[in-house]
């Protein structure tokens, strides 16, 4: 029979609000990202100093890392069996463009270092100490059906136990992050459907969108 | 589970327009790296491995990245029968940068944020050949080229696809040798991997395309078998101090194809020739049991090509495996550190099966995969 797997958390963060489990957690009031994100993460009242080092992409996958994970139990797991699987459009192309601006004066090595996509992946790793498979794939849109079939895979081969995945996007005042947990045990099974619902509460997409 | 098999590959790089032009290349010890002076890039003399200024030059109808991508999979896909157009084949591209020299040259607006992002090269160039599924992207730093291999690889096992091609490029540009610098991670001279007095990378320019797929070819193959990534946890852009988390991708990469220590014939290390870098993998290849076994760092050939360094050294190393010759590291001459490796300074001719070909990088990534070399049918 064929394995079944489940979303046994989600987190979004996107217009000033922060959902978990479709719930509002969090709403800010700010008008720019960083003061939103600050707001937020003072909200979670954890003491993390290399929180401020980060630049937007990766603070804000951060934070929707954190939120998605406060119930999670991980000592259940090996490290080596949890992995992060991410998607964006636009890579880094936000820090690339601060990067770009700091070369016309010094080249600054801690913006440099943002200016790829799976840093973000880095720094959620180093956060809640995983160490098990992470890739970033860029897509020109949320791509349910990529996430929701390749990730299984990881699963069903038994690469993975656990499998933190989505999308983290961020580019000027543009933002979305819709991070998922996948897990053997849960209610909602982890199929393209849900995870687009969830992406997308507002609009009903078809399954077969894409391609 | 399906078999994977390298049925095709091309790696372009300043050393020439295919693998076997290559190949002849690194066996008689040419690097395509060189001291240049060009303002464009650096106020600074540097040594790389680039193209001359008269290929890959960005047109209205195409960047310099797309380019070398275009000719890379033109080499490749010539005399090939797979049908690209066909619905189980797929397209993966592999690239940190792709198209970011245009924040240099064009002007900044959403055009130029659309015509950079990796997602519209792909689909131009998906368009060029006429490969019908969208493709898929995948950006993950020094180790891309491993990871696009590595989910080419799954595609197939799990039968979702039977082809999938895979092409890799990145380009040098200020904004890229501007970074590397800043870091002082550039060396001043030729890269020296895994040597005691080494002092940093060079960069390059390349491109790379292999196509795999269930069908086994006729005669004598090259099987990619497993493949496996872990993340360090410590860092973002300084390698583990133990080794421990590449040590695991290798281990895990080891189990899945069945193989012990003494069934690896060469290992293809990513070598970029930091202090810090070759000496986790040195411990890594250690704990692995591999530390006899030779080794290779092909970045005194090529510079660090970045996105397309996996998919160049994976497809250098399968043609090792056929000719059964290993590359010597070009810029070693003196063994360091306290995890000695048997690396490679000479030419090595001697009956090749089996390779381990691992890689790491920034957000501390690591990657590792197995290539076999399966035996003629009777």
């Amino acid at each position: 029979m064929k394995n079944q797997y489940y979303i046994s958390a989600h987190c979004s963060i996107s217009d000033n609000i922060v959902r978990y489990n479709n719930e509002v957690v969090f709403a800010g009031t700010e008008n720019d990202i960083p003061g939103f994100f600050l707001s937020v993460y003072q909200h979670l009242g954890v003491k993390y100093p290399k929180f401020y080092k980060m630049d937007n992409l990766a603070k804000l996958g951060w934070l929707t890392a954190e939120v998605l994970l406060k119930d999670f139990d991980k000592a259940k797991y090996q490290p080596t069996d949890i992995g992060v699987v991410l998607t964006n459009a636009n890579s880094s192309l936000d820090a690339d463009k601060r990067y770009y601006d700091s070369m016309q004066e010094i080249a600054s090595p801690a913006l440099f270092v943002y200016t790829l996509p799976n840093i973000v992946i880095g720094e959620i790793c180093i956060r809640h100490h995983f160490k098990g498979e992470n890739a970033f794939y860029i897509f020109d849109r949320f791509n349910a059906d990529f996430i929701a079939s390749y990730v299984y895979n990881l699963l069903d081969i038994r690469q993975l136990n656990v499998c933190i995945c989505g999308w983290v996007e961020l580019l000027g005042d543009e933002y979305k992050a819709v991070l998922f947990l996948i897990e053997k045990d849960g209610v909602m099974p982890f199929k393209t459907e849900n995870i687009n619902k969830i992406y997308n509460p507002t609009q009903t997409l078809s399954e077969k969108e894409g391609f | 589970m399906k078999k994977v098999y390298l049925v095709a590959d091309n790696v372009y790089s300043p050393l020439g327009a295919t693998t076997t032009q290559n190949f002849e290349h690194l066996v008689n010890g040419v690097s395509g790296v060189r001291q240049h002076d060009d303002k464009a890039l650096s106020d600074d003399l540097f040594f790389a491995s680039l193209f001359e200024k008269v290929y890959f030059q960005t047109d209205e109808y195409c960047t310099k990245f797309e380019h070398l991508l275009i000719a890379s999979l033109t080499e490749t896909l010539h005399g090939v029968d797979k049908n690209i157009s066909d619905k189980k084949t797929v397209l993966i591209i592999s690239s940190t940068k792709g198209n970011i020299s245009l924040l240099e040259t064009e002007q900044a607006g959403p055009e130029l944020d659309e015509r950079i992002a990796l997602h519209s090269s792909a689909k131009k160039i998906a368009r060029h050949f006429g490969f019908v599924n969208e493709p898929i992207i995948v950006s993950h730093a020094c180790i891309s080229g491993l990871v696009a291999m590595i989910t080419g690889m799954r595609l197939i096992q799990s039968g979702q696809y039977d082809h999938a091609v895979i092409a890799g490029a990145d380009v040098i540009s200020k904004f890229v040798l501007s970074g590397f610098q800043s870091f002082q991670a550039v060396s001043q001279g030729l890269c020296k991997p895994f040597d005691a007095d080494r002092d940093g990378i060079n960069l390059g320019e390349g491109a790379a395309t292999v196509i795999l797929s269930a069908d086994k070819p006729t005669g004598e193959a090259i099987e990619l078998v497993s493949g496996a990534i872990s993340n360090d946890a410590n860092h973002i852009s300084g390698p583990s101090r133990t080794g421990e988390e590449l040590y695991y991708a290798i281990n895990k990469a080891m189990d899945a194809a069945g193989l012990k220590p003494e069934d690896i014939d060469f290992i293809s290390a990513h070598g970029t020739a930091t202090v810090y870098n070759d000496e986790m993998e040195a411990k890594a290849v250690t704990l692995a049991g591999l530390q006899h076994v030779p080794l290779n760092s092909l970045k005194g050939f090529y510079g660090h090509t970045l996105g397309a360094s996996g998919l160049i050294e994976a497809i250098v190393s399968a043609q090792s495996l056929k000719q059964n010759t290993i590359i010597p590291t070009k810029g070693f001459s003196k063994q360091g550190g306290a995890n000695p490796v048997n690396v490679c300074s000479q030419l090595i001719s001697t009956p090749l099966n089996r390779c381990l070909k691992i890689a790491s990088g920034f957000g501390g990534c690591n990657a590792a995969i197995i290539l076999t070399k399966s035996q003629q049918d009777i």
